[in-house]
């Protein structure tokens, strides 16, 4: 099983590898990209899927040339089910990307997206499968890079650039927290090998360095707020395939990553559970507030893959306090709805990235205020965009209610179980998860309302066409993945149970069952019965009478137009001014005036608070201080093997002339 | 009672009883105005008149639109069968019914919000823009009320909640719940689209926020929104009483006789509200729902940290 | 017989000082190259007043030293001045006679830190140390002082050939491999050298790396 599981990204490296040699022919290229892609990931899945219901554990170790650690891999339910995530997603992007490519494979050459889509994929399932600190850092080093090259596919625009380097940026710095954060508990474990690390005795002060680090390292790829800057940026500016990728699964590598050192660490003290749901409360909020300000609709995906990313560190949160609480039960809820999630988050941030890509090919932009009307010429698109919306609001029968529900029941228990200064933090969770709720429902209404509804406001709107064969596919497999998971909780629950029990300290066997899950297919049963009832009540009703075609009403208006229907922004005002002070917004307006007046404008801009308060001027400040260093940068060769010189020659004498001592 | 016949109650509850509300109201806010006012069982007449009518499309909408009232009273009634209102148990009801209860109410605002966007009308588009946001407001409140009400018994359900909730009946002790039942109370008149937060009678449609939702349906249609409308205030007024009233721990009759007395209580209370508060001007509304949720919030901590459990 | 490595160490001390000195890229080549003969011999030289003989595989490494050293680079390097077309040395950042000054000082050092230097073994010459250190050190000041890239090559080569003599501590213990790993080293070193200074002549039209600053903060 694991020697089959390994194989797979070696498979991934050498269709890179193969892709690289006919760079040539966009063509061959892109059928041999894809077709590596398809035949790992359709492996892999099957392969995983087993792994994780069986809860194989295995290891697999290699001596190699480095000084320190060695070829340790592994694979345990956590692993494995991480595995399944990314091999599904990746599959299914996959499919999408060959049909998406088809619109630049004149314009450019099509070989960067090829060879480093396997390269990603291949080094998230490494670092998935590490067991050795040093080959998980150089796995997602080599994630890093290759996401970078995806980011930059378009690389002639200026913001695309920028968005890239803000990334590459973003990841080292969360690097550097990784590097610490391995060095210190190497140290303390004598090695950096994952079994000796979880055996070893950390002083407390060293774990919670090492727990502090691990949020900020992995929160940096996860996007936790306020470290997000880079998201909102990179995830539009890359091809929409890359995109789905790294929202649905990449960024996932980060809470991979905080989970295997939750499971390193040992039992948690409770204000690491408190940590973790502030974080994860913050980043749900600023997440979906900031979405609801955005009427770029990538940009928009992407402040709500932060919001969901919120959603799973509140689940991890509430988890964690159940560990420290002594309530087992509402720990396993808590992780389960938070891997859970995992995985939905890809599913249904995979389809709606797609679809939003599909629109943006088929109208040439991605301003939502000048779509409209889209559901007509695009109904299986826009058909399935609405079932990612319904499952990322988290509503009923799909996946994201399960997933959700599983953390409210854990906050709803832990509610009551908790010791009585802890109460209100599971309190905190539902309160939390019901506001983002209810802002991501809203701004899910706008977003599918103004885009596919109504009618449309702009002559790109007008011109739309339905996505090709491989894209509905794609997003078509994705759908009834969602639906599937939401009808059948229990069947999805098996998937995450033993990695929770794991990680909630369960002593052993499965983990707990619950049968309450079986209500939820029942409910949603029962829904759709009553709904098929009301139609055809409807029809019957209808059958005999008559049933006429009219305008909307206008209130009389002689002359309407499709501007005068509501815009994506006065949608989202009155959600967006009792929290003025997280998503600040900018207006620029310019009256009529004059008795004759001619034009005006208006408009809001809404900034990030984080990238502008917080890291823009630290950013500056930076760049002053270094400005001054380039003094001694003349572009000089020779003068900077003079100060190489120059240096040697007073170390070997200070050394040896005593004066530095022996 | 056995199962089916809890089932069989319920349904008839469900069926018969709440456009009884809607007369109950209007009757109380007409004798305040010193009017007769409309006859009790008028929503019934409107309902059967609207059934029997044709129905006109808007051209610019789709099959949405038409999903839209459908899809909306199906999550209302399912949330009906969640709810205890027969009896002890419910007959859907499971251990974390509460969280489905409150997320059908979020799948029937999102169709009813989407229908709205899609008769591309700037009328229905600022209804929707305004009870998205209200309802988003109201929502962490609901939860936080649902929180407090399921601290006692432990679990997360209707039946285990209210179960528990008996036993810390009438008396000094209560005093959280009555602050739950005062903050619920508000979110109700938010989602009811009740005076203050909206008015249900004004003709205006720059200051619908609900009714000018469905402005565009007719027929049928128009019929299931008022139903499922009435459905609401019985369901939601069902949570309320449960928190104010002692009930029975068992027996089914005299439960729904109990709730049936508490639903038209609240129906006047609401009446009464309704006649004697103006409406709070669009911007205030939003601070009137924090409101509401800091005293909830007052409310969980009296029992957290009372150890009134 | 002891004396003739130290003759040859000085002798390469000494051409040391006539690279620094000479201004003319031809003359610079041809001296370097005759560094090499001379340090091609110096391996078995230095076995043979150790032992009073010399393995074969010595005597065959000296002849490759001497094929590559004083054959194949130099000529690799006319090919360059011939491409591109330079006779003269420009005037270097620091004057010939200040650079004469400063190499008689490094060689002054050089021999100081010699007696000052805690080695594991005795060397087998009293002037290995000594002749390593300052070839070394003058290598690595024409690197830092002269502005024409063939020289810069030379300064390279200069700087490699001081590693060799200090190498040559080690002589009855390094292994073959290791030997020509080095040679290996230097070779592709230069040779990426001198097809780096073709393309760059052949773009730019000169090979002034006074000229070549552009690429900086």
């Amino acid at each position: 099983m694991l020697g089959l599981l390994l194989a797979l990204p070696i498979l991934l490296v050498v269709t890179a590898a193969a892709s690289a040699v006919v760079a040539k022919s966009d063509r061959i290229a892109r059928i041999v990209g894809t077709a590596g892609c398809l035949v790992t990931c359709g492996v892999g899945v099957p392969t995983s899927l087993v792994a994780v219901l069986r809860a194989s554990r295995d290891e697999i170790r290699y001596g190699w040339t480095l000084p320190v650690g060695e070829l340790h891999f592994g694979i345990d339910p956590l692993s494995a089910f991480f595995l399944l995530c990314i091999f599904l997603v990746s599959g299914i992007a996959a499919v999408y990307g060959a049909g998406y490519l088809l619109a630049y494979a004149g314009r450019r050459r099509l070989a960067p997206a090829l060879v480093f889509f396997p390269l990603l994929v291949a080094a998230m399932a490494t670092v998935v499968l590490a067991r050795d600190a040093i080959v998980l850092i150089i796995a997602w080093e080599i994630m890093s890079v290759a996401s970078f090259f995806l980011v930059i596919f378009e690389h002639d625009r200026p913001e695309v650039r920028r968005a890239g380097v803000l990334y590459l940026i973003a990841s080292q710095a969360g690097v550097v927290c990784l590097f610490v954060l391995f060095a210190l508990l190497g140290r303390a474990a004598g090695s950096f090998d994952f079994d000796r690390l979880s055996g070893a005795a950390l002083t407390p002060g060293l774990a919670n360095a090492a727990f502090l680090l691990a949020v900020a390292g992995f929160g940096t790829k996860a996007g936790f707020w306020p470290l997000h800057v880079w998201l909102p940026d990179a995830h539009p500016a890359a091809p929409t395939h890359v995109s789905a990728l790294m929202s649905g699964v990449m960024i996932k590598m980060g809470i991979y990553g905080l989970l295997r050192i939750l499971l390193l660490l040992g039992p948690p003290p409770s204000w690491w559970g408190v940590v973790m749901i502030g974080v994860g409360g913050v980043s749900g909020i600023a997440g979906v507030l900031l979405a609801l300000a955005q009427h770029d609709l990538k940009r928009l995906l992407a402040y709500h893959s932060v919001e969901n990313i919120g959603i799973i560190a509140l689940g991890i949160g509430i988890g964690l306090l159940g560990v420290s609480q002594r309530q087992p039960f509402v720990g396993f809820l808590g992780f389960a709805g938070a891997m859970l999630h995992v995985l939905n988050h890809g599913l249904f941030k995979g389809l709606l990235f797609q679809a939003a890509g599909s629109i943006q090919k088929a109208t040439g932009t991605r301003d939502i205020e000048s779509l409209g009307g889209l559901l007509r010429t695009m109904p299986v698109t826009g058909a399935l965009f609405l079932v990612g919306s319904i499952a990322i609001c988290g509503l009923p029968p799909l996946n994201g209610f399960v997933s959700e529900w599983l953390v409210f029941i854990g906050a709803f228990l832990g509610g009551a179980a908790f010791a009585p200064g802890w109460t209100v933090y599971a309190i905190l969770v539902v309160v939390a998860l019901a506001l983002i709720g209810g802002l991501a429902a809203a701004c899910f209404v706008k977003a599918f309302g103004i885009v596919f509804l109504g009618e449309p406001r702009s002559d790109r709107a007008l011109q739309a066409h339905e996505s090709g064969a491989a894209m509905r596919g794609a997003m078509l497999v994705s759908a009834l993945l969602c639906a599937a998971i939401g009808v059948w909780p229990a069947g999805a629950l098996r998937l995450v149970a033993r990695e929770a029990a794991e990680l909630a300290r369960i002593p052993a066997g499965a983990g707990p069952s619950l049968p309450m899950l079986s209500a939820i297919p029942r409910a949603a049963l029962v829904l759709a019965a009553l709904a098929t009832l009301l139609t055809l009540v409807r029809a019957l009703l209808l059958r005999r009478r008559a049933v006429l075609r009219a305008p909307t009403w206008g209130c009389g208006y002689a002359a309407p137009t499709a501007r005068m229907q509501y815009t994506a922004g006065s949608f989202a005002r009155p959600l967006l001014e009792p929290f003025a002070l997280i998503a600040g917004a900018r207006l620029e307006a310019r009256g009529p005036d004059g008795p004759f007046p001619t034009s005006a404008r208006y408009a809001r801009h809404f900034g990030d608070m984080a990238g502008e308060r917080v890291f823009a001027p630290a950013y500056r400040r930076v760049l002053h201080l270094f400005s001054r260093v380039r003094g001694l940068q003349h572009g000089r060769m020779q003068l900077y093997l003079a100060y190489i010189l120059i240096t040697l020659i007073a170390l070997l004498v200070w050394q040896l002339s005593g004066l530095g001592g022996r | 009672m056995s199962a089916a016949g809890t089932l069989a109650l319920q349904l008839a509850m469900l069926l018969a009883l709440p456009p009884l509300l809607p007369g109950v109201i209007g009757r109380v806010k007409a004798w305040f105005a010193g009017r007769r006012g409309r006859p009790l069982l008028q929503t019934y007449h409107d309902l059967f008149k609207l059934l029997g009518k044709g129905a006109v499309y808007s051209r610019t909408t789709t099959w949405l639109f038409r999903a839209g009232p459908v899809v909306s009273l199906a999550c209302l009634i399912l949330a009906g069968l969640i709810v205890p209102l027969s009896g002890p148990r419910a007959p859907f009801g499971f251990t974390g019914d509460v969280v489905l209860f409150a997320a059908l109410f979020a799948l029937a605002r999102f169709f009813t919000l989407a229908g709205a966007l899609d008769t591309g009308s700037s009328f229905e588009g600022m209804g929707a823009s305004r009870d998205a946001a209200f309802s988003a407001l109201a929502e962490p409140t609901l939860f936080l009320v649902l929180a407090i009400m399921c601290l006692p018994g432990g679990a997360p359900s209707f039946a285990g909640a209210w179960t528990a909730l008996s036993p810390v009946a009438s008396g000094v002790g209560r005093a959280p719940w009555f602050a739950a039942a005062a903050a619920l109370f508000v979110v109700y008149l938010a989602e009811n689209s009740r005076i203050p937060v909206d008015d249900p009678e004004t003709h205006l449609e720059l200051t619908m926020i609900h009714e000018v939702m469905v402005l565009d349906h007719g027929g049928p249609d128009l019929a299931f929104i008022l139903y499922g409308s009435a459905l609401k205030l019985f369901v939601l007024g069902a949570v309320l009483v449960h928190l104010v009233l002692p009930f029975p721990a068992s027996g089914s009759w005299t439960f729904a006789a109990t709730l049936v007395a508490g639903e038209l209580a609240l129906g006047v209370v609401v009446g009464t509200v309704e006649s004697i508060m103006a409406r709070q001007r669009l911007q205030q509304v939003p601070q009137l729902l924090i409101g509401a949720f800091a005293i909830a919030a007052v409310g969980l901590a009296s029992v957290t940290f009372q150890g009134v459990r | 017989m002891s004396g003739i490595s130290e003759l040859l160490l000085l002798l390469v001390v000494v051409l040391d000082l006539a690279i620094l000195t000479s201004t003319r890229l031809t003359t610079c080549i041809r001296t370097s190259a005759l560094q090499g003969v001379l340090l091609a011999s110096l391996p078995a030289t230095l076995l043979f007043e150790a032992a009073g003989r010399a393995p074969l595989h010595v005597v065959a490494l000296g002849v490759f030293l001497l094929l590559l050293k004083a054959f194949a680079i130099p000529t690799l390097l006319f090919r360059a001045v011939r491409a591109a077309d330079v006779q003269h040395e420009v005037e270097p950042f620091v004057s010939l006679h200040v650079s004469v000054l400063i190499g008689t000082g490094l060689i002054a050092i050089s021999f100081w830190l010699a007696t000052v230097l805690v080695l594991p073994r005795l060397a087998p010459s009293a002037m290995v140390v000594p002749a390593g250190l300052s070839t070394l050190l003058l290598g690595f000041l024409i690197l830092v002082s002269r502005r024409q890239a063939v020289t810069q090559v030379i300064g390279y080569l200069m700087l490699e050939n001081g590693v060799f003599i200090f190498g040559q501590l080690l002589v009855r213990e390094i292994p073959l491999a290791a030997e020509l790993a080095i040679l290996l080293d230097l070779l592709v070193g230069v040779f990426v050298m001198g097809i780096a200074i073709y393309h760059i002549s052949r773009e730019f039209d000169h090979i002034d790396t006074e000229r070549l600053t552009t690429l900086r903060g």
